[in-house]
């Protein structure tokens, strides 16, 4: 059983929560994720570990709320405790200790780029960070980031920061050159548009897949995508990859085999109907 | 009644098991086997003709005193016949019920000779059920605390028999387990109407009563590494089983509606996607196709039969006699309706506009020469291209060794194929270190796995004395 100790709302959609896990606070390195279940009878789903506090023995989850599983985690409250809590998952982050590194991170992906940022700084790399949202108030983690270095907010209506999406703001980093490496973390289109962008510079990028996952441990296949012409397992063999090699359209197709299935569960998650209604 | 003659004996006729019918089971999830009841258990003990030097043990991995517990339920003892069999056995309420008898035991019992041999694997399962329903009548002892500390890696039969004997033999045990639920196989890939999981966690549970501690999501080669177990631990034994699926490196596999056997059985059976409230979703078509011929790919189309499909096809590339699995799962798959593709080699998966997959493209075989293995060699007819019209395509070609943690532990000495080297203790090439199951074996069967545990656990209690009068 992991304790949530805190519990934050970062955006209208977006929830932080810190949760007991010592021994995951103290060992898990940039890039690394845990799989999670609730509790008996969820769904295991596979979360970043945002980052960790190895004194009070906790790690910090930020979790998009996208339907029941999600939904379901972010209506806890501190004091109650998540039954199953795995890992840590998948490689580490390949770094760079000197020279810039751009982070981008659009919606929640800029939870998953900050323990890189993170990672990056603590090497001695130059940390430029991207990160954008709807509005303003979609905008997370700008405060953690602006301590590992500059950080350019976009937002869609020019409400906070500037105007745009962060593929603007990240294509004049590169041409104002200097750009050793970028890490695009976000959602699907997101990350095939900055490594379509980086590409002609030949700017090492890297991306966090996101399929759909079952044990974490590679034994079920289900996470594979394609990188470089072969099929990969990304929860063993990633989640991060060579963005330039990934297969986005297969990545965002196999996303949806679930589409279905998942709108009537989540059409059962909290917030969603009331207490007793709750079955199909 | 232990006076009975052996023409008697001779006279009476092996017993059915009893089981839900299959037009009825092919829509349930409930246990197909229903179980002996007590007077025709006895009817059948009393089949056993007591061979002074019994053959059916001589196949046994993990040397059940068949004679001895079948003499005890022929007598009407079942305490005495529990206690014989627990003894050696520590989950015989799994083994009764997915060993390969007939090429275990059961082939090596004189009776079958002329007629057809004891139901040893009715008999074990009689045992042990009755076994489960009287716990308070069974005491187990277990020696005195040594002080000594074993890890077990992986909950599947091979860690869990392990743990058991060295329990009982009074280390302290904590098995290390990747998924957060013990029992390996047992429980997410063997489906609840072979193997319920109940029964697996009652077997669990005796385990835990000796004292074995179970700690789940923990994954060896991440959560903790081998050499840091090895500091803690006074011996490790590693039992990871062979984890890793194997798809058929053929176009389409990508498709959605393509899963690996141990993704599709893990959806239903660990994560009960079986039951409409659970949460986890499984892809529930009307025409199914599984490649493979073995205990898995039998699983997985009865799974899929029971989750709705109207068709589901066994795709095989050998005949029906070449097939490895169990011969009951067989003969339970076709009075299910199952349907077998036979001589039939997958080259491509098809699919749509969208991507869903709409059939399996395979090539005619006809058998040529034996081969290594003594299986005769399956050779394509050329131009004889057909396909099976199906929604959903299950790879079920059997699983490797998973490298997550050997890979992280390069000191561990792995064959070609990536299962961790032993010697004839069961020692691997770092010392203190075991493994067995499929690990070692490439994916093998439930009791070949217990007998590596049991062996093992023999193998670590000697090396723990050597060590310490070596100390002295
Ligand atoms: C390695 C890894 C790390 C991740 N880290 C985080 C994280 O730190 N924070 C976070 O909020 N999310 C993260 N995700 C995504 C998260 O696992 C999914 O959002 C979650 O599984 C959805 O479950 P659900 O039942 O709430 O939604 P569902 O009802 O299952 O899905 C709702 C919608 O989300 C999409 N979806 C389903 N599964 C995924 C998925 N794995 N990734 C992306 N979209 C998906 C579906 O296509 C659907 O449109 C990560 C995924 C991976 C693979
Ligand atoms: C669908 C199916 C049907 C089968 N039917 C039969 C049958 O009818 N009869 C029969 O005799 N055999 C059958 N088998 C084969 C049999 O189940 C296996 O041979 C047996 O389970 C192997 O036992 P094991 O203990 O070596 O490994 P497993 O049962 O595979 O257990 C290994 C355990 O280790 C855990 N693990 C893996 N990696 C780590 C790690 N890094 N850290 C911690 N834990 C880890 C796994 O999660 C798992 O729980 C079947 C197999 C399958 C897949
Ligand atoms: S999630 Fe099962 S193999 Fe990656």
């Amino acid at each position: 059983m992991h304790k949530i100790v805190a519990k934050a709302q970062l955006s209208p959609n977006v929830t932080r929560l810190d949760v007991e896990a010592p021994r995951l606070a103290e060992i898990r390195r940039a890039g690394q994720f845990v799989i999670v279940r609730r509790g008996e009878g969820s769904e295991r789903i596979p979360l970043t570990i945002a980052d960790s506090n190895s004194a009070s023995g906790t790690i910090t989850l930020i979790i998009q709320a996208v339907g029941r599983s999600t939904r379901e985690l972010v209506a806890m409250e501190p004091g109650e405790a998540i039954q199953d809590v795995a890992g840590p998952l998948g490689h580490p982050t390949e770094l760079i200790s000197s020279g810039h590194a751009v982070c981008v991170g659009g919606g929640v992906g800029t939870a998953v780029v900050h323990p890189i940022a993170q990672a990056l700084r603590r090497a001695g790399a130059r940390v430029t960070s991207v990160i954008g949202g709807r509005s303003r108030e979609w905008v997370i983690m700008e405060p953690e980031l602006r301590l590992l270095g500059e950080v350019v907010v976009c937002t869609d209506d020019g409400s906070y920061g500037r105007k745009g999406f962060v593929t603007e703001a990240t294509r004049e980093l590169l041409a104002a050159g200097g750009v050793d490496i970028v890490y695009a973390i976000g959602p699907v289109p997101m990350m095939r548009a900055i490594a379509n962008l980086t590409r002609p510079f030949g700017v090492r990028t890297i991306v966090s897949l996101n399929p759909v996952m079952v044990d974490g441990t590679g034994m079920c296949g289900g996470c594979r995508v394609g990188v470089g012409n072969e099929t990969k397992f990304a929860c063993v063999d990633g989640p991060e990859f060579d963005g330039h090699l990934v297969d986005f359209d297969l990545l965002s197709d196999r996303l949806t085999t679930y589409r279905e299935l998942e709108q009537a569960a989540t059409a059962c998650a909290p917030g969603a109907c009331r207490v007793g209604l709750n079955k199909i | 009644m232990s006076k009975i003659t052996v023409k008697e004996r001779l006279k009476i006729n092996r017993q059915t098991m009893p089981e839900q019918l299959a037009t009825i089971r092919n829509a349930n999830f409930a246990e197909v086997n229903l179980g002996l009841p007590e007077q025709v258990a006895i009817m059948e003990a009393q089949r056993c003709l007591q061979c002074k030097e019994p053959k059916c043990m001589s196949g046994c991995p993990v040397n059940v005193n068949i004679s001895q517990f079948i003499d005890f339920v022929a007598q009407g003892n079942m305490p005495a016949a529990a206690l014989s069999l627990l003894g050696d056995n520590a989950l015989p309420a799994v083994t009764g019920r997915v060993c390969p008898q007939e090429t275990q035991c059961e082939c090596e019992c004189v009776r079958g000779f002329k007629g057809l041999p004891v139901a040893i694997g009715y008999l074990e399962r009689y045992v042990a059920d009755w076994a489960r329903g009287h716990e308070d009548q069974l005491s187990t002892s277990v020696a005195a605390p040594t002080g000594k500390k074993i890890a077990v890696i992986g909950s599947g039969p091979a860690g869990l028999t392990a743990a058991g004997e060295l329990a009982k033999l009074g280390h302290a045990v904590t098995v290390y387990e990747a998924l957060h639920q013990p029992g390996g196989v047992l429980v997410y890939g063997i489906p609840e109407f072979r193997l319920p999981k109940a029964i697996v966690a009652q077997e669990i549970e005796r385990l835990q009563r000796l004292g074995v501690k179970i700690e789940c999501n923990i994954i060896v080669g991440r959560t903790y590494t081998l050499p840091e177990l090895k500091e803690r631990f006074d011996a490790v034994f590693i039992a990871n089983g062979a984890g890793l699926p194997t798809f058929m490196n053929i176009p389409g596999e990508n498709l959605k509606g393509v899963y690996s056997a141990n993704e599709y059985l893990t959806r239903v059976n660990l994560m009960a996607a079986y039951d409409p409230d659970a949460q986890t979703p499984v892809l529930r078509p009307a025409r199914a196709a599984v490649v493979g011929g073995g205990n898995v790919a039998m699983d997985a189309a009865r799974t899929a039969k029971r989750m709705g499909a109207q068709r589901v096809a066994i795709v095989y590339r050998r005949g029906k006699a070449e097939m490895p699995a169990r011969a009951e799962e067989v003969h339970h798959a076709e009075q299910e309706g199952i349907e077998f593709e036979l001589l039939s080699l997958p080259v491509e998966i098809l699919g749509s506009e969208n991507r869903w997959v709409t059939g399996l493209k395979c090539l005619r075989m006809q058998l040529g020469e034996p081969d290594a293995s003594g299986r005769c060699r399956p050779e394509p007819i050329p131009g004889s291209e057909f396909v099976v019209e199906c929604d959903m395509v299950i790879s079920a070609l059997g699983s490797r060794a998973n490298p997550l943690l050997t890979h992280t532990c390069p000191d561990l000495k792995l064959d070609k194929r990536g299962n961790i080297m032993v010697d004839d203790k069961g020692m691997t090439s770092i010392p203190g270190v075991f493994a067995g199951g499929d690990i070692v074996r490439g994916a093998a069967t439930v009791i070949l796995a217990m007998g590596d545990g049991k062996n093992t656990a023999k193998a670590i209690n000697d090396y723990l004395r050597i060590v310490q009068v070596s100390r002295i």
